[in-house]
């Protein structure tokens, strides 16, 4: 995995980021801190290491430990580093009855990880996720902003077909 | 059902484009009201209407409305909770996914009525790309004059922005949604004050459901009257209801409230019956908060009255023979589901769910979640099911938010209905299923 030494936004993110303070009143602007880390996060790898959570809040002008705070309580945020692609499988009731323990075991096998751990060439990441709110559709995978329904270890097979051939990754600016 | 309100159009190619849903008649109840409606107007025909909040809890949303405070100079808001993660609903999804519009038309019509001038809507971020669809969407809305300055030159003004969240259920809780747009940890706030007095910023605010919302261009157009002519008793109107689990046709439909449960289930128009070569076992009929009822006793009420959908038929003889209609998240099991596995899933969801302040729910979802695994794992034993009774009568109530009930309930239930399984579970010593 190649390190992105520079944290920093470039102009076209740092305006984006501007739209979005513009949104909230005057003194408001710590509102932008969820969609600023899940842009920050896409653009560091997949995960927010201290000093992109330091550029965040220096960015809104608010506490460190305030965006520390944040980006520990929700689930969407990685506070460790994450593979290139990360495999979110959900685990919750309706996907359950549909055997999305199988599609789990399925992508564990191939992959030769458990949920939880990235593998040895920093490609992958499996994690086990709850509802994700498709339950018609079950079971159910998220992999960065795209949801892949009515899983199948053949379907399953054949996205890690293409993701391996296309060197996927699932870090990519959500706004964009 | 004579006309569909909420999804009419939604088989319409090109629906989430303005032009299309312009050319079906959108936007023409925001061109009456800013003609010939005072804000207070429109609150009347929606307090007329019996609508009822979609996400859940069911409270009347003119009477919500009407509780905003009008008196302070200060801002007000109206906020859409799209933050949809109760397991077994995804109706919200599919109303942002393809007819965003009608999303944002209802946005500007409660916007109006309350008196907001910036409105959000607050979409959990793993739909970032149902967000993008909605922001297209309101960037067409402004270019064609019914966003921004002096709309449609009536001088009322409105911005409308989307909001993502990032991956905390807890935050379809109004008040912790609220602490989240305010880039906060989505912890709930101690109610009294409520939002409508201390809200978004500490100003009044209404948040009300997507569903909520996107029923009330109808409304406008057609009248409060006509909406309450449809459906029965309190439960007015119509009601998305999203099926999954063991069923021939998963998906979501939209119901004439009091349609017999036994015809959801099993007419070709609905979920087309369970799967070949199985019989119906249980189901959880408004999300996974919502009491589990075996499948006698959802078909029909205890004392043997056919069961409907609607709140009221739902809710009949309490929890000890009766459930929710909450979200209209409607999970259907049968004889192959294992009930215990079934809930430990749904334990381990309110767990990790769990925002952590009050100690009942935070230490109490974890205990249910350990004790439910070692009961699945052969592990258990009798007094373990006992003590989840105790674990969940300890958490229910005594939570600053309503995750607390929505954890306990679950487990109450099924132990009540399949107490059977789990004492099974323990003699074994293994799942039986």
């Amino acid at each position: 995995m190649p390190e992105k030494l520079n944290i920093e936004f470039n102009r076209e993110t740092l305006d984006l980021v501007n739209k979005i303070i513009k949104r909230y009143p005057e003194g408001r602007q710590k509102s932008a801190l969820l969609p600023v880390l899940h842009i920050a996060q896409a653009e560091n790898h997949g995960w927010l290491s201290s000093e992109t959570m330091e550029y965040v809040a220096s960015l809104l002008d608010i506490q460190p430990i305030e965006v520390f705070e944040v980006a520990s309580f929700y689930s969407m945020f990685n506070l460790q580093p994450v593979g290139n692609c990360v495999i979110e499988v959900c685990q919750t009731g309706p996907c359950m009855l549909k055997g999305s323990e199988e599609i789990l075991a399925h992508f564990e096998n191939r992959l030769g990880i458990k949920a939880g751990e990235t593998t040895a060439d920093g490609k992958f990441t499996i994690k086990t996720v709850e509802c994700l709110a498709a339950c018609g559709n079950a079971p159910v995978i998220q992999v960065g902003t795209e949801y892949h329904e009515n899983l199948t270890t053949q379907k399953a097979d054949d996205l890690l077909e293409k993701w391996q051939a296309e060197n996927k990754t699932s870090h990519t600016n959500p706004y964009l | 059902m004579a006309e569909k309100i909420l999804l009419k159009n939604i088989d319409v190619p090109g629906l989430a484009s303005f032009e299309v849903y312009r050319k079906l008649g959108g936007y023409s109840a925001v061109e009456k009201v800013l003609k010939n409606f005072t804000p207070d107007q429109v609150t009347s025909e929606v307090t007329k209407s019996g609508l009822r909040g979609r996400g859940g809890a069911g409270f009347p949303a003119g009477m919500k409305w009407g509780f905003i405070d009008k008196k302070t100079n200060n801002p007000r808001y109206f906020v859409c909770n799209f933050d949809e993660s109760e397991p077994g609903t995804f109706k919200d999804r599919h109303i942002g996914q393809l007819n965003p519009h009608q999303l944002i038309e209802g946005m500007i019509l409660g916007s109006y009525a309350l008196g907001a001038r910036t409105s959000y809507i607050y979409i959990r971020g793993e739909l970032f790309y149902v967000l993008r669809i909605i922001e297209k969407a309101i960037a067409e809305a402004y270019k064609n004059g019914f966003l921004g300055e002096n709309i449609l030159g009536s001088g009322y003004s409105l911005d409308l922005y989307c909001q993502p969240g990032a991956g905390a259920y807890i935050c379809g809780e109004e008040t912790a949604l609220l602490e989240s747009l305010e880039g906060k940890r989505g912890n709930p706030r101690i109610k009294p004050p409520f939002p409508a007095v201390v809200g978004l910023y500490g100003c009044p605010t209404v948040v009300n459901n997507v569903e909520t919302i996107a029923a009330l261009p109808w409304i406008i157009n057609n009248g409060g009257e006509a909406y309450s002519a449809v459906g029965i008793g309190n439960s007015k109107g119509t009601k998305l209801i999203s099926a999954c689990g063991h069923i021939n046709k998963p998906g979501i439909y939209e119901i004439e409230l009091g349609l017999p449960v036994e015809e959801f289930i099993y007419s070709d128009e609905y979920c087309g019956g369970i799967r070949p070569g199985h019989t119906l076992k249980a189901v959880v009929a408004g999300g996974s908060s919502v009491p589990i009822l075996p499948a006698n006793l959802i078909l029909k009420t205890a004392e043997g009255k056919p069961r409907l959908m609607s709140y009221e038929s739902l809710s009949e003889g309490g929890f000890q023979s009766g459930t929710m209609l909450g979200s209209g998240g409607f999970i259907v099991m049968d004889e192959t589901t294992c009930i215990v596995k079934n809930l430990l899933t749904f334990a381990k969801f309110y767990h990790h769910e769990s925002c952590g302040q009050c100690s009942p729910c935070r230490e109490g979802t974890g205990w249910m979640e350990k004790i439910l695994h070692r009961i699945e794992s052969g592990h258990g034993t009798m007094k373990d099911i006992d003590l989840l009774v105790d674990i969940s009568k300890h958490i229910e109530g005594n939570t600053i938010c309503p995750l607390g009930d929505a954890a306990a309930w679950p487990v109450a239930s099924a132990i009540r209905h399949f107490r059977e399984e789990f004492e099974e579970h323990v003699k074994l010593q293994k799942c039986p299923f």
